[in-house]
Parts: structure tokens; C-alpha cells; sequence
């Protein structure tokens, strides 16, 4: 159904091996993703960490490194790889015409997890 | 219902009445597929847009490259219509359904009745809204119209574009690249066919492109088309540059052909919605093909037609069976390139990625392995094995038994228990067999060498050769390790990554050794073992590239840490700092008071004075860098660099011109060389420091490059190191005048550039080279300084270039920008998103 996803503007804003942000009133700040795959994932802007934007960091494969001390997450699922633990929310992303929608509910209630200490 | 038009149905017909809406593939497979079950069930009539019978449009391509003439492609002639007793109603549209009434009626004014309709339309071309766009002589690629108007321009020769580099786009430009045309591709992003290719096949294709003489531009972004007299004459782009065309042929995209569908009331989204019976949500409508949308999915390949039609005619005129969505392939139909993707190739957490490369060979390979299936195929050089991968994929098979030797294809994997496991295959080859084809290397000299003392890929390399040149052996001769010395295999020298099996010296030496200009290519050619690298080779791969090709390799933004992409030091809470560069530490009231009011402006949280003599502003947002970098670059300040891996900062003391202890101007000769060697991209990090005596204020002993200043000239010392092991410089050498201290840092600058590991500052790298050879390497040739300088001045020539400066006018503006803000509460409009 129209209004349940939000429609956050053409593909082609994102290139490929980039991501960008969006910022969400009340909320988590979100960072779209583009691979080099050409797949776009949706995940909030946080790593389980210490909260370094994801959004800065390299990708790679389907995983992104945080810039602040070079966890690896998956852009799939959130999760943390490797040795390290923690999990950042998704937000399910689709395209269509050219255009990304981000599934509201998701993006509204998103909550990023309490950072390491 | 007594319209003058109505078509007559013959008395004593009984038959139910279905319309088709579309002669193309989609209406006339589904057609053939009711036939089948049941000739006699429905008086048939099919209306198409087109004044011809129907062909298969997938094989325009090699009709535009003379490989096949219309007749070949033709698969209904009009005997098939006659034979079936069906109404063919060609070169005129359908352009009203009336659902109530239930006809349909043409644009000659026709009108026919239906008991059940087909909508077969089909898909158009979608036309990008530049101007322009309407001038003759810009085509799409879709009919044969399209392909007869691409031939009437390649028949005068000269210059074609093609704007789309997916497999439509390419494959018009081959065929008129065939026709003797000049072709430009334009394609927005960076990698083409990025839907069905990743990156590294993609450079593969590109290249291939090239090869033939064709010109593709990535990341071109079209502005306009322009003409002369109404006709095309050429395309500029968004950057400013123009390429002339005599034809332009648009090839972005195709969506769902649904107006008809959507005007007549039916439920349309991005195509008309149908259930797994193909049934719109009009029971008397079906709809079929690539107009319309089956669980939120539309298709714009040929192979979900035949599901489809199959599942159409069996609930239309047989039972019911349902349709449930396709798994597609493509190939790229230009002859000579090899080319095949399939499935999910996304990856992800409990992806396994198994890549092969032979560069010899030109080929890359990559499955993807979920839970014992194989869900995503990308082959490029060799896709013998395409069919095989899309069969294991459609059928969901469990490939855990024949996982190890999946990669070499079905021969190997299926040859037997015995050859699914890659060493046994190796063991099997007999002692003549050529393992390393690079240097000619068998079995048997690869099994001596190793039962000699080879213990290790590296031993094995230097000793023997085997797969020293292109690595594309390294596999085998692994194998051959483990099969012949067990647990005893040693592990070599660090390679630079768990993507590869190379070291650092061995990356840069073939880079430069094959030419390697780009990082796709580097992947290729030295058989990468990762579709597209990790967080740390891309990052080395960019400076080696950088570093070996001055002026000609572009850097790769994406490949950058991102202290190196913001052009600024990135802090825990997700700011920025930023520090201005201070020529040898010596500022001016008038930059001190443009840096106070930047820190006031943009809200600086902390102004500290760095250890490197500079003055660094923190908590500045990512938006707000490219302001206040144009600010400090209008009071005459550039870019610091105290985030890259480059010359960070000299430091200074006031030496002669102030100091009653300074034996030379220090300050001046500071600045000259932070003017020198400023912008110069390293493998790390790069300090300097000029005391103007022995008392040594500016530290210049635990540097990178330091020098002492003493009466009778400069001392120079290198490799110091303040940071968790603290190192004191070796002294390099002694010269008398600035110019020799300016001339043996530029060298020895150079030295590290070129023979340093990526990450490794001058500390450990002199540590693990030895002093000596730094002194050999400099001073045993008396020209060696001279050519190092020189090649340093070359490099820096492309190198200093503010990228403040750049930013600040506006380059990758969409680096520092949000995609858009979104405020969920205030409204609650379909569209709160903001571009």
C-alpha cells in the first residue's frame, strides 16, 4: 500500500560503493547504502560499537567496515562479523522505477542498541 | 450494444469470443499454449500495434548486426493465423477497452466484443526527459522500425551514441559498431550492466568493449541532446563535454506498457496486477508478459513469458496450475563475449562467495553459496557452465557434496567422489603436466622443488617459478604443498589481505610490471579471491595505483578511508575536525582572525593547537565542511591534510633569524620543503621537522624526514618515530646547502612511495629494509637522487591541488549532503520526503 513506504528519491542519488543519510525527526538517523553489487540496503547510522557512522565507512562485498575502529557489519542483516558481537536495525529498503522507499514503520520506530562503554 | 462498428460474429459460431491486445511474443505464445490444450474452445482474434506478424524481439540485436535478416526471426507467419483461424488485426492499436460493455476498440475506429480479454502489451522504452529528446534521429531499441531507422543512419557512416550501457544499450552498440559506425556509450553509473554484473566482470566487459573500439564513458550523466535543424547532431553531458552523433539511441530502460490497462479501471501498479493464474482484477481480463505484475515483480526478460503462458492456458481452458514467479538469467548477445549472471549475487552474512579468476585466460567466475545452495551465478570468458549453475540454482539442489570443486564446473565437480575434492584432481595429474603456464613449470619440477626444501608458496615461487607471474596457479601449487608435505606447509610472507595470496612487494612490482591501471583490473590479473576486495586492499590497491601511475590513475573515492574521502579527521561523535595548513607552522594575524571567525560560525566546540604546530577546529558537521573550507580559503589557507596518509605537517623552530642559537633559517627552509612535498599521497602518514641547531626544539629526531641544522650545513635524518614505539632517526646523510637538504628529501620521499608496504610508516620500513640499503639505494648511483627527485616532482605536479577548493565549489557535494530529511510526525502526506 502508498504510505507505508516512503519514497526517498531516485537510485541514482547513491552511487555505487557509497551511502547517504536520512536523518529522521524523533528518531535514528538512517544510512542507505549502495554496493558495488548495485543492491541498496537501509540500516541505522549507528555501529553496535560505539556508535560511529556507518554511512563513512568502506564497503565491501555486502559488508560495511565502520570508520571509527574498523568493525565489520553486514548490510544485510546488521549484524557484527567476525569475533565482534552487537547488531545495528535494518530498515526494509525497495526499488522500483528507479526509486528507493523505505518501509515507515521500520524507519519510525528504528532504535539504535546502547553503545559499548 | 448496437454501435455501427461492432464486428459480426458468423451465425452458428458458439465459440467464446477472446481478444488479444498484442501481437508480440507474450499474446502469441499464450495463444499457441491454449491452442494446444484446446483449438476449439475460442474464436481467437489479436490486434497489434505493429503492421507485421510476429517475430522474436529478442533477436533484433543480431538483425541490427547482419547476423540474422527479418524472415529469420519471424515466429508466426501468416499461414500460422490462417491455419488457426484467427483474426489478425495488425497496424492498429487498441486504444479502449469498455469492461462493461465488454469490447475493445481500435484506433480505426473497430470495435470488437470479448467474452475474455488478453492484455499483452508489452513494455515501452523509457525515454529520459532531456531536451531534445524528440529530435530525429533519436531512436529507442525495441522494434523493427527502431532497428530499419539505426540502419538508415549506420549506412552514412559516422557517429553513433548509444545512451544506456545494460544489455539493450550494449547490444545496440555492437551492432552498430558492426555497421561500421563510431560508437560512444554512455552509461550513468560506474559498472556495466551493474543489474546483472558486479564490478569485476563489468571492468571485464569494458575492456573487452574498448578493445573493439568502442568508447564507453561511465558515470555519464546526459543534459541534453543536441541538434541542428530538428535533426541530431550530438549528445553533451552534465560535465560539459559533447560527443557528436548522427543517431542517438536511447537504451536506458523499459517499463510496463499499462495505459490501456490503467484506463480501462483495472488494478495497475507498476504493471497490471495479476494472480498466479495470470488473471487481472477483471475475471474476464487476463493479462500476461511484461505489462504486467505478479507478486510485486516485473520482468522485462523473455523466459517468465513461457511460465506464464503455460499457466495462463491452464487455467483458461484446462486446470488450474499457477504461476510463481521465475528465477531469470541473461546473456549479453554479442558474439565473441561471453557473459552470464543469474540469481542473487548480493551476498550476505551466510553467503559464501567462491571466486576463481584466470588471467591468462580472461575469465572470472564467482558462485554464491546460501545454506548448501547455489543462489547466484556471474561467469565472464567462460560460461560453458552457465546452464549447469542456473539448474543447480532453479532447483534449489544441495551442493554440499561437490562444494569443494563447484568453481572448475560440472566436469570437475561431477567427475567422480574422487575429483570433487580439488586435491585429489591435483594428485591425479601426471608428473609432465604443465601447472604454471606463465613460466612453463610441471607437476614434477613444482613436486622437486618442494621435496628440495620448498616449503612455502614463496620458496616455491623464487625457487621454481611456478605461479610467480600471474598467480593464477597458486591454487595448484598450494595443493601440490599440502600434498606433499602435509601439516609441514609454512606460511609466506604477509600477503597484503585475506583476498589474495600476493604480498605487498609482489603487487606493486606486477602492477607495474603488466601495466595494471585500475583496481578491478588488479583483482583480475593477480586473481583476487574476492569479488571486490575488502576494507584493506582497496585501500592499499588505490595508493599502489596512484603511486606507479602519476597523472593517469583516477582515484577511487570509494576505496579511501573516510578521514582521506571527507578531507578531514572524522571524531567519535561523527564531526569533524579540520586543520588549515600553516606553512611551516608560521601563521598571520589575518589567518588567525578568518580561523577564529570560522570556529565562531560554524560553532567549533574545541580549538586546539596540534603537536605539529597547527590549530585544529572541532565538531564541525559533515554539511557544513565545504563552507567553511571555502571560508578558509578565501583568507588564502589550503587543505592541512592532517587526516591522510600523506605529508602531514614541518615543523619548525625560528632558527637564525630570530634564535642567538640558530645556525641556518630553519623557518625558511621548513616552508620551502612543506611547499615541495605538501598533497603527496604515502603509504602513511609523513612528518617533518627542521631544528635550526643541535638543541633540537622542533624534534626533528623522531620524524620521518628531520633536519639539524648545524654551522657548517644540514644534517639529515630519517625514520624517527614518536608514536607507540618511539624511534630516533638514523642519520642519512650530511649536505651543505638548502637545495641538496630540498633534493635528498624529495628522493627519499619518493624511495618510500615506491618500495614501502601500504601502512608501514618510515619506522618499520627502515627497520625491515635496513639503513644501508636506504643509503645504497640513494647515494651508490650519483644520479639516483636526481631521477628519485624527479620522479617525486612529476608526481606532485598532478598532486597539489587544493581539495578544499574543490569541495568547496561544489565537487561531491553529495558526500557531505543528506539524501533528505524525514520528519514523520508533523504531516501525514503520501510523500514527506524532501529531494
Amino acid at each position: 500500500m502508498i504510505g507505508d513506504w516512503i519514497d526517498i528519491g531516485p537510485t541514482t542519488q547513491i552511487s555505487p560503493g557509497n551511502a547517504r543519510t536520512l536523518p529522521v525527526q524523533g528518531g535514528e538517523e538512517i544510512a542507505i547504502f549502495h554496493t558495488l553489487d548495485n543492491q541498496f540496503y537501509a540500516l541505522v547510522n549507528k555501529c553496535p560499537h560505539k556508535h560511529g557512522p556507518l554511512s563513512q565507512g568502506i564497503v565491501h562485498g555486502n559488508v560495511v567496515t565502520c570508520p571509527l575502529h574498523s568493525w565489520n557489519i553486514s548490510l544485510k542483516t546488521g549484524e557484527a562479523l567476525g569475533d565482534d558481537k552487537g547488531c545495528v536495525p535494518t530498515i526494509p529498503i525497495r526499488e522500483d522505477a528507479g526509486r528507493l522507499y523505505l518501509k515507515r514503520d521500520a524507519l519510525v520506530s528504528a532504535k539504535a542498541p546502547e553503545a559499548a562503554v | 450494444m448496437n454501435a455501427p462498428n461492432l464486428v459480426k460474429i458468423p451465425e452458428g459460431d458458439l465459440r467464446e469470443r477472446l481478444v488479444v491486445v498484442g501481437n508480440g511474443m507474450a499474446g502469441c505464445r499464450a495463444v499457441e499454449e491454449i491452442l494446444a490444450r484446446d483449438a476449439d474452445r475460442f474464436a481467437i482474434t489479436i490486434f497489434g500495434a505493429e503492421p507485421r506478424v510476429n517475430y522474436n524481439r529478442i533477436m533484433l540485436s543480431p538483425v541490427l548486426a547482419g547476423e540474422k535478416q527479418f524472415d529469420d526471426i519471424v515466429i508466426n507467419t501468416a499461414e500460422w493465423y490462417v491455419e488457426n483461424d484467427i483474426t489478425l488485426v495488425s497496424g492498429d492499436p487498441v486504444v479502449a477497452i469498455d469492461r462493461a460493455a465488454q469490447t475493445v476498440t481500435s484506433a480505426s475506429g473497430r470495435i470488437e466484443a470479448y467474452d475474455r480479454l488478453l492484455i499483452a502489451t508489452g513494455s515501452e522504452p523509457f525515454i529520459i526527459p532531456v531536451p531534445g529528446k524528440d529530435l530525429a534521429g533519436v531512436v529507442s531499441f525495441r522494434d523493427l522500425d527502431d532497428v530499419d531507422r539505426m540502419l538508415a543512419a549506420a549506412a552514412n557512416g559516422g557517429h553513433a551514441v548509444v545512451i544506456g550501457g545494460g544489455l539493450l544499450g550494449l547490444e545496440a552498440a555492437h551492432g552498430l559498431s558492426l555497421r561500421g559506425m563510431d560508437v560512444t556509450v554512455l552509461h550513468l553509473m560506474p559498472t556495466l550492466m551493474e543489474r546483472q554484473l558486479d564490478e569485476a566482470a563489468g571492468w571485464l566487459l569494458k575492456s573487452e568493449l574498448e578493445r573493439r573500439g568502442q568508447t564507453i564513458l561511465t558515470g555519464a550523466d546526459t543534459a541534453e541532446i543536441l541538434g541542428k535543424d530538428g535533426k541530431v547532431v550530438g549528445v553533451k553531458l552534465k560535465d560539459g563535454r559533447e560527443i557528436p552523433a548522427s543517431i542517438v539511441v536511447m537504451a536506458v530502460g523499459i517499463r510496463p506498457s499499462t495505459a490501456l490497462a490503467r484506463q480501462a479501471g483495472l488494478d495497475v501498479e507498476r504493471g497490471i496486477m495479476v494472480d498466479d493464474h495470470m488473471v487481472t482484477s477483471d475475471p474476464a481480463v487476463m493479462a500476461v508478459g511484461e505489462c504486467v505484475q505478479h507478486r510485486g515483480i516485473c520482468y522485462g526478460l523473455v523466459a517468465p513469458l513461457w511460465e506464464m503462458c503455460r499457466s495462463l492456458a491452464d487455467a483458461a481452458v484446462a486446470a488450474p496450475t499457477g504461476y510463481t514467479g521465475s528465477v531469470t538469467s541473461t546473456k549479453l548477445k554479442v558474439s565473441g563475449i561471453d557473459l552470464f549472471s543469474a540469481g542473487d549475487f548480493s551476498g550476505g552474512a551466510d553467503c559464501e562467495d567462491i571466486v576463481m579468476r584466470d588471467a591468462a585466460r580472461g575469465v572470472y567466475k564467482r558462485v554464491i553459496v546460501k545454506e548448501n545452495k547455489l543462489v547466484g551465478a556471474v561467469l565472464y570468458g567462460d560460461t560453458a557452465d552457465g546452464s549447469w549453475y542456473f539448474d543447480l540454482l532453479k532447483r534449489e539442489e544441495d551442493v554440499s557434496d561437490i562444494r569443494e570443486a563447484l568453481i572448475f564446473g560440472q566436469a570437475f565437480a561431477q567427475g567422480g567422489g574422487a575429483l570433487a575434492d580439488p586435491n585429489a584432481a591435483v594428485a591425479a595429474l601426471s608428473d609432465d603436466a604443465e601447472v604454471c603456464g606463465c613460466n612453463g613449470v610441471t607437476k614434477g619440477t613444482v613436486v622437486s622443488t618442494i621435496k628440495g626444501g620448498a616449503c612455502s608458496l614463496d620458496a616455491v615461487r623464487s625457487q621454481c617459478k611456478a605461479s610467480a607471474s600471474c598467480g593464477s596457479c597458486t591454487g595448484l601449487v598450494e595443493s601440490l604443498l599440502k600434498l606433499t608435505l602435509g601439516d609441514d606447509v609454512k606460511s609466506g610472507p604477509k600477503t597484503v589481505c585475506k583476498c589474495t595470496t600476493f604480498s605487498h612487494d609482489d603487487v606493486r612490482r606486477l602492477i607495474v610490471e603488466k601495466e595494471l591501471k585500475a583496481i578491478p583490473q588488479v583483482m583480475q590479473e593477480l586473481t583476487w579471491k574476492t569479488p571486490d576486495g575488502c576494507a584493506s586492499c582497496r585501500p592499499a590497491l588505490n595508493y599502489y595505483l596512484l603511486c606507479a601511475w602519476p597523472g593517469e590513475y583516477v582515484d577511487d573515492q570509494q576505496s579511501r578511508f573516510v578521514n582521506e574521502r571527507m578531507h578531514a579527521n572524522i571524531q567519535k561523535d561523527g564531526t569533524y575536525s579540520v586543520v588549515p595548513r600553516m606553512w611551516g607552522g608560521v601563521t598571520t594575524p589575518d589567518e588567525l582572525r578568518a580561523i577564529a571567525d570560522a570556529a565562531d560560525k560554524y560553532q567549533a566546540r574545541l580549538v586546539k593547537v596540534t603537536g605539529g604546530q597547527r590549530i585544529d577546529l572541532f565538531g564541525i558537521k559533515k554539511e557544513d565542511l565545504p563552507a567553511i573550507w571555502g571560508d578558509l580559503n578565501a583568507a588564502g589557507m589550503v587543505s592541512g591534510h592532517a587526516y591522510g596518509k600523506s605529508l602531514r605537517t614541518v615543523k619548525t623552530c625560528v632558527g637564525s633569524e630570530w634564535c642567538r642559537f640558530g645556525t641556518q633559517d630553519s623557518t625558511g627552509l621548513g616552508i620551502k620543503a612543506e611547499q615541495m612535498t605538501w598533497g603527496s599521497w604515502m603509504p602513511h602518514k609523513f612528518k617533518i621537522a627542521v631544528s635550526g641547531c643541535p638543541r633540537n626544539c622542533a624534534e626533528a629526531t623522531i620524524k620521518d624526514f628531520g633536519v639539524i641544522c648545524v654551522d657548517s650545513g644540514y644534517e639529515l635524518h630519517v625514520g624517527g618515530n614518536g608514536g607507540i614505539h618511539v624511534r630516533a632517526t638514523d642519520l642519512l646523510s650530511k649536505v651543505t646547502t638548502e637545495q641538496e637538504a630540498l633534493d635528498v628529501c624529495a628522493a627519499f620521499i619518493q624511495l618510500y612511495r615506491e618500495q614501502a608496504w601500504y601502512l608501514e610508516r618510515t619506522a618499520p620500513w627502515i627497520e625491515r629494509v635496513g639503513l644501508d640499503y636506504v643509503k645504497a639505494q640513494l647515494f651508490d648511483d650519483p644520479e639516483a637522487v636526481a631521477k628519485l627527485a624527479e620522479r617525486f616532482h612529476y608526481s606532485q605536479q598532478f598532486m597539489q591541488d587544493d581539495p578544499w577548493a574543490r569541495r568547496a565549489a561544489g565537487e561531491d557535494a553529495e558526500l557531505h549532503q543528506h539524501l533528505a530529511e524525514f520528519r514523520p510526525f508533523p504531516t501525514m502526506q503520501m510523500k514527506e520526503a524532501a529531494e
